[in-house]
């Protein structure tokens, strides 16, 4: 239970904000504040929604049905956007694409004039490049979804009389429903979430308007505020998450491995699915790694110095830290859930990890609110007791409660790892080498270590590579000075040097090729 | 005929899946292929149902040729029914709808009447709202069936339809499947590897070995009058013992004198494998011959014990439970087999 107050607190704070709202702080945010960043928000999500689930679903479908030139390469190169980060994607987009920027400079070379090049720094351009930083969760559902549900399914509906591109449609796509609304939930919580990219193209959602609360007007009521309605939100796409979650999932994976027979395509079809794949990976990958990778080397002689080093440290040492502690908690929680599976525990710990889906400004918020406060009150009584003597306490910017809204946030992923592994660990095994005189410690370290050791390693990856990405919660809660890299992205971006944030950039897609590799290694098993 | 299968051959790489098999089925016949798991019996389904294309050969229904090698009918236009291993019920749609699912090309009001009709003759017309993992593994055989019958297909196929359903089940089910594929006067051809299941249902069952029929015959002649060595050998139990031909029908033993009615004129003094089956070898204490008990089986009705010659050959036989015997304990038997089964050795 203890474990999970971390976690639990800051929900328990920004709930407490929705169900007694100030009403001063509310009536000015109703009226200036919340109609345009409701409206942006939900026009952002949306739009995001649909057009990442409707690549995603047509891109796993190609990849997992249907053979035609490269699909074997695209197959796992599609994934590669998972690596970058939204706010990355968003910086090069309008880096290359604005009017300075050496697209519109061409254009202007070429033709004269590019003002018919509509806006990058516009709502549509933060839909399209968080729709194609966000469709591999889609993608990645979806594909396995129609993997595993077989090909049984889709020839019992051409024996029934329908040819294969009906039975697709009729068959293949409402079977894989249940993982294409999880995957679109997903997306639509990231997108929520999203501080980094909507902060690049100037677009006024809940995340920047709670970072504007924030650190803008010293808001902290307004900041929470702010936090509680867009909880809101979230949990709709939680629950709408959960829902399809729920839903019965009937795939059946003994009969997908032996007829991995794809459609053939037809001439032109094959081209325009190669086409669209390669369109895909191109404009989310490798056209913005180049990009990257050109504007790093430029840079890299000017900028490649002590301080930068510094910065690579910090962000190295706050992932670490963070993994270290947020992995041995998940660990001592799957043991928890293992041994004393009381519905409380339980309970508990399915609301601690339901910290992934807030995003991370609200979380900030809702530790730094009751650090402020608990810090307050220390203060007070020690004043009463030592006199004006009294240390001054600074506990909101230290490293603890940035680790603590790591922990909050990042639970899950270091949980859900190790659970699954344990799961697997089934209590036969347990009593077979108890049974073998094997027991207590030696019980842990001959039987459970070796069997889970892959599983804590992918818990420990993960949230290594998500804190180095981590960008709201480190910028809202770290020490004064302590820059990382993301938060270098953030400071150089802001002031519009695009070429200056490549080389930090650059560091965290390399740092999250790391999961994806993995990702891709577990579903070619898959397949 | 109805259907036929002439001498098709599929390969898979360097592997030979089906090996020039043929196979007629009469109209309303039902068939089973029966045959160990790897035989290549469901490459066969597969190629009927138009999954697969053929390499050589040809199949036909009613006369209208289906598969040449290079010439396939696809899948949704052989107008053949398929019921699948694991059902391959489609989740998302309720029993109703799974069942509606083929009529596609039938106006509405028919639709509705065929899909009720269908659901009634399986006895699923009360779970018509209800989606299929909410049915027990017996329903969902029989909506797998009623969808896979509901357009009316000139031929059923059945992929192991009862190998996912406990004993008891699927002994029920096949009589009751049996029935209403008779009752329909449809054509069925099923495949499993058990052979009960294929005797319950099955008006002729083909032994598939290695891609190639062995035998293609009804299920009494099939136990009784088996065509080679394996198809002895894998349908029911038996021992072979070793002999002489001294007559046409009598073989001499070591274990003595056997005589039964020949089908196959062997020439005397030929050395051959004799099969005995359980019941070929009766349990009479009145009989000279004795036999040492040297494994028992119970099997509710009957034992089957495992019985040791003085010589040391082994023999099985069926007894009737209530002669309850030991392990060790000598017992009088009398060998009489109803026909002869041999194999040159």
């Amino acid at each position: 239970m203890l474990l999970c107050l971390p976690a639990l607190i800051p929900l328990a704070v920004i709930a407490a904000a929705l169900v007694a709202p100030d009403r001063e702080v509310w009536s000015h945010l109703s009226r200036f504040v919340l109609p345009e960043v409701t409206w942006t928000s939900l026009q952002l999500m949306v739009a995001v929604g649909v057009i990442s689930g409707v690549l995603g679903t047509t891109l796993a479908w190609l990849t997992a049905m249907c053979e035609f030139p490269g699909r074997r390469f695209f197959d796992w190169a599609l994934l590669l956007p998972l690596a970058m980060p939204a706010y990355v994607l968003a910086f090069v987009a309008v880096g290359f694409l604005d009017y300075s920027g050496p697209f519109q400079s061409w254009v202007r070379a070429w033709l004269g004039s590019s003002r018919w090049v509509p806006p990058v720094r516009s709502l549509g351009g933060a839909v399209l490049v968080l729709s194609l930083s966000l469709y591999p969760y889609v993608y990645l559902l979806a594909r396995s979804a129609f993997l595993t549900q077989g090909r049984r399914a889709l020839e019992a509906a051409q024996t029934l009389g329908y040819a294969p591109r009906q039975a697709a449609w009729r068959v293949g796509l409402p079977m894989a429903r249940p993982w294409i609304a999880a995957g679109v939930a997903l997306v639509c919580m990231e997108t929520l979430a999203d501080f980094g990219a909507v902060s690049v193209f100037g677009v006024n959602t809940f995340t920047t308007a709670i970072y504007r609360a924030w650190f803008g007007l010293f808001s902290i009521r307004g900041a929470l505020q702010l936090a509680a309605v867009l909880m809101v939100f979230v949990l709709l796409a939680v629950v709408l998450e959960r829902y399809s979650r729920a839903a019965p999932r009937f795939a059946s994976a003994r009969d997908g491995g032996r007829d991995q027979r794809r459609y053939p395509l037809s001439r032109l079809g094959a081209t325009l699915a190669c086409g669209l794949a390669c369109g895909t990976f191109v404009v989310a990958f490798a056209a913005p790694m180049l990009q990257l990778i050109a504007w790093s080397v430029q840079r890299a002689a000017g900028d490649l110095d002590m301080r930068y080093l510094g910065f690579v440290a910090r962000s190295l040492t706050l992932a670490g830290t963070a993994a270290v502690l947020i992995v041995s908690i998940g660990v001592l929680l799957a043991y928890i859930q293992r041994r004393a599976a009381t519905p409380i525990a339980s309970g508990a710990i399915r609301m601690a990890t339901l910290g992934y889906a807030i995003p991370g400004t609200v979380l900030a918020v809702g530790i730094l609110v009751p650090v402020i406060w608990f810090k307050n009150l220390v203060q007070a009584w020690l004043r009463g007791w030592l006199g004006s003597d009294a240390p001054a306490l600074l506990l909101q910017g230290t490293l603890l409660t940035v680790l603590l809204a790591y922990l909050a946030r990042f639970l899950a992923v270091g949980f859900n790892p190790v659970d699954t592994g344990l799961q697997r660990v089934t209590r036969n095994i347990d009593e077979a080498a108890v049974g073998m005189g094997v027991s207590g410690v030696a019980l842990l370290r001959r039987v459970h270590l070796p069997l889970l050791r892959t599983s804590i390693a992918t818990a420990a990856i993960l949230v290594f590579v998500d804190v180095m990405k981590e960008m709201p919660i480190t910028l809202i809660a770290r020490p004064f000075g302590w820059d990382t890299l993301a938060v270098r992205v953030f400071e150089m971006t802001s002031e519009g040097q695009w070429e200056r944030a490549a080389l930090p950039a650059a560091v965290i897609v390399i740092a999250g090729l790391l999961p994806v590799a993995l990702l891709t290694r577990r579903s070619s098993h898959v397949a | 005929m109805w259907l036929e299968l002439e001498r098709i051959s599929k390969s898979f790489g360097t592997c030979r899946a089906v090996d020039a098999l043929s196979v007629q089925l009469p109209q309303g016949a039902i068939a089973c292929l029966l045959g160990p798991s790897g035989c290549g019996k469901t490459t066969v389904l597969r190629c009927v149902a138009g999954f697969e294309s053929v390499d050589h050969g040809e199949i036909r229904i009613q006369q209208r040729v289906l598969s040449q090698p290079g010439r396939s009918v696809p899948p949704q236009q052989r107008r053949i029914g398929m019921v699948f291993q694991d059902y391959a019920l489609f989740p998302h749609l309720t029993v109703w709808d799974n069942v509606a699912f083929g009529l596609h090309a039938l106006p509405v009001g028919m639709r509705a009447e065929r899909t009720a009709q269908m659901l009634e003759a399986v006895g699923l017309h009360e779970q018509r709202r209800r989606y299929p993992h909410e049915l027990s593994g017996g329903q969902q055989q029989r909506v797998a069936l009623a969808r896979a019958l509901a357009p009316q297909p000139e031929l059923l196929l059945l992929d192991e339809p009862f190998s996912s359903l406990d004993v008891e089940l699927r002994q029920r089910l096949s009589v009751e499947v049996r029935n209403l594929l008779k009752g329909l006067n449809t054509t069925a051809l099923l495949v499993t590897h058990d052979q009960e299941e294929a005797f319950a249902v099955a008006d002729l069952v083909g032994v598939m070995r290695e891609g190639r029929l062995e035998q293609w015959d009804s299920p009494y002649d099939l136990y009784h009058r088996p065509a080679t060595r394996f198809v002895a050998d894998f349908v029911g139990e038996g021992v072979f013992v070793r002999g002489t031909v001294i007559e046409a029908n009598a073989v001499q033993t070591p274990i003595g004198l056997i005589r039964a009615a020949a089908h196959r004129q062997w020439p005397a003094g030929s050395s051959v494998d004799l099969l005995l089956r359980p019941d070929d070898v009766i349990h009479d204490d009145a009989s000279e011959l004795r036999a040492e008990i040297c494994q028992r089986a119970f099997r509710g009705a009957e034992f089957l014990y495992t019985l040791r010659m003085p010589d040391g050959t082994q023999l099985l036989s069926l007894v009737p439970s209530h002669h309850d015997h030991s392990l060790g304990e000598r017992i009088g038997i009398r060998i009489e087999p109803d026909h002869m089964v041999a194999f040159a050795t």
